[in-house]
């Protein structure tokens, strides 16, 4: 018998169910990527992709299957800050009182003493980060002031602040602009030489192309996962947004 | 004779300070604004406004079960605040009923609860003095209780202060790095109910939803930083109870509810001239004079 060594996957999540008050809302999902991978997570609204993220971050509780991070727990995961989260734009309070830097420096929370007072190893890691989104000069910025694009580079500062190995992007791309749009792009090249796992959904099939190695088809369960160029066909497309079929959704060309 | 010593400042000031209970209603008074107002800004950011207003009157039947029982009046309260809090989820998670009108129906219900049980307990709980506080009749072991938690709830939100603000930020970024989010839950509840305890016995229920509310709006207003946010609401909740008690003693009106005047015109007057969130942006105003 084969044996499998966990230790190689990144992320294993193994038949995972997920139930609110018994209305299900992800069963039997299976997914395994390994550093340096990127994975689209596609779906229609409802469909169970924050629901996903949620449960590999142990923001919610599975009823059934395994999740290892790294061949450890989820709750270990928390605790050696493996996986990052960078929320959807609607998402957050965006007339929360707090600045640019304070939010990067939130990323450094898990890592630092009680009184979360930050050390001068915190205080570059939280300067090289903004300065890597290109945000030096709005640190005390508050982010109601931004723009969609900033905000969203914002909380990717926050992620890389936090040095996570494992980044779970919620649309990195809805709602930016050109430039933001780019330097993300630029930024995904990077996480992947560095050997960064990243798990992102999004609605846009030309970025599905672009930069996922795999992607993952959800409607409730896995409709389908492995290469994209393999899984994302006009089928696999049509049969996970409820019959309709990819030209009516994104157009001929695609 | 009472006009000319009311027309000097200094002894318009002075003169309240040499009658005792007016510095004990004064020193109660302030810290019962400084922890509310300390609470208070994390409620507005967390959308718990209605919630302060549930906790506060929930812990009445604690107070008097435990009155009864011979507890501490702090525990009988925790237990009702919080039970309140899970009661309002509970509720809400399995019936169709929104999240608003279930906070009203349950806290009602342990009001009444409260009220049912005082008239039947003997006991020397006054309601009209639990409704609306007695700031002026304040007893000495009441000064060393509230004092005590005062301290507590001031020093556990000091210390849990940046948790606390990520919490009510992006708690799945909080859980996701490994903080204990049902821990910080839990200690806003526990302060929220050691609050309402506090004011309770001196100040009075109406009078604690009321400092639970209206200085972290007033702040809210008034800046962009949440360290800032957090001073301006305590100072802007102290300033105005030292004005309600004043007022109230040189003109001889219900003190409580003056404490709530004077809270209600510091907002007005954030919400018109707020630098930036004010009606009349005076930001911009001067800005157009530069």
């Amino acid at each position: 018998m084969e044996t499998i060594n966990y230790q190689n996957f990144r992320i294993d999540a193994e038949n995972i169910c997920v139930d609110y008050n018994g209305k299900v809302a992800l069963y039997d999902a299976n997914l395994r990527l390994k550093p340096g991978q990127i994975c689209g997570l596609v779906g229609m609204n409802g469909a169970g992709k924050t629901t996903f993220f949620n449960a590999l971050t142990g923001f919610v509780s599975i009823s059934k299957g395994k999740i290892r991070i790294n061949g450890e727990s989820v709750r270990s995961a928390q605790k050696d800050q493996t996986i990052a989260y960078v929320p959807q734009n609607e998402g957050i309070d965006s007339q929360f009182p707090i600045s640019v830097w304070d939010v990067v420096m939130m990323g450094r929370y898990g890592s630092m003493n009680i009184f979360r007072c930050p050390r001068e190893s915190d205080v570059q890691a939280v300067k090289d980060a903004i300065e890597r989104v290109d945000l030096a000069e709005h640190l005390s910025t508050p982010i109601g002031n931004l723009s969609g694009g900033q905000r969203k580079r914002t909380f990717l500062a926050r992620a890389i602040a936090q040095r996570a190995s494992i980044l779970l992007l919620d649309e990195p791309f809805s709602g930016v602009d050109i430039r933001t749009e780019k330097l993300i792009s630029e930024l995904f090249i990077q996480f992947k030489n560095e050997g960064k796992t990243i798990l992102l959904s999004t609605h846009d099939m030309i970025h599905v192309r672009e930069f996922c190695d795999l992607v993952l088809l959800i409607n409730k369960t896995v409709v389908a996962y492995g290469e994209t160029s393999e899984v994302f066909t006009p089928e696999n497309i049509t049969t996970t947004f409820g019959g309709i079929s990819p030209d009516f959704l994104f157009g001929p060309e695609s | 004779m009472e006009l000319c010593s009311f027309l000097t400042l200094n002894s318009f000031i002075t003169d309240p300070l040499t009658h005792n209970f007016m510095r004990k209603a004064l020193l109660m008074s302030s810290l019962v604004a400084a922890v509310c107002g300390f609470l208070s800004s994390y409620l507005t950011l967390k959308g718990w406004a209605l919630m302060g207003d549930a906790v506060s009157h929930s812990v009445m039947p604690g107070v008097v079960v435990a009155y009864a029982l011979g507890l501490p009046f702090s525990l009988g309260a925790f237990i009702f605040g919080v039970g309140s809090v899970a009661l309002i989820g509970f509720i809400k998670q399995k019936s169709r009923v929104k999240e608003d009108t279930v906070i009203g129906l349950v806290f009602t219900g342990f009001f009444a609860l409260g009220i049912v049980l005082v008239s039947k307990i003997k006991s020397n709980i006054d309601l009209h003095s639990i409704l609306f506080g007695s700031p002026l009749g304040i007893s000495l072991s009441d000064v060393k209780q509230t004092i005590f938690i005062s301290l507590l709830v001031v020093i556990l939100l000091s210390i849990f202060r940046k948790d606390l603000m990520l919490y009510c930020f992006d708690p799945r970024h909080a859980k996701t790095v490994g903080i204990n989010v049902f821990f910080l839950h839990y200690l806003l509840l526990t302060c929220l109910s050691l609050a309402a305890v506090v004011g309770l016995q001196s100040v009075g229920i109406i009078l604690v939803v009321a400092m639970l509310i209206t200085p972290g709006a007033t702040a809210y207003l008034l800046t962009d930083k949440f360290d800032n946010m957090t001073v301006i609401s305590v100072l802007s909740a102290i300033i105005s109870s030292l004005i309600g008690i004043y007022i109230s003693f040189w003109f001889d009106l219900e003190t409580g509810g003056s404490i709530v005047l004077a809270q209600t015109f510091i907002f007005l007057f954030a919400f018109l001239f707020a630098p930036r969130y004010g009606i009349f942006k005076l930001k911009k105003f001067f800005a157009g004079y530069k």
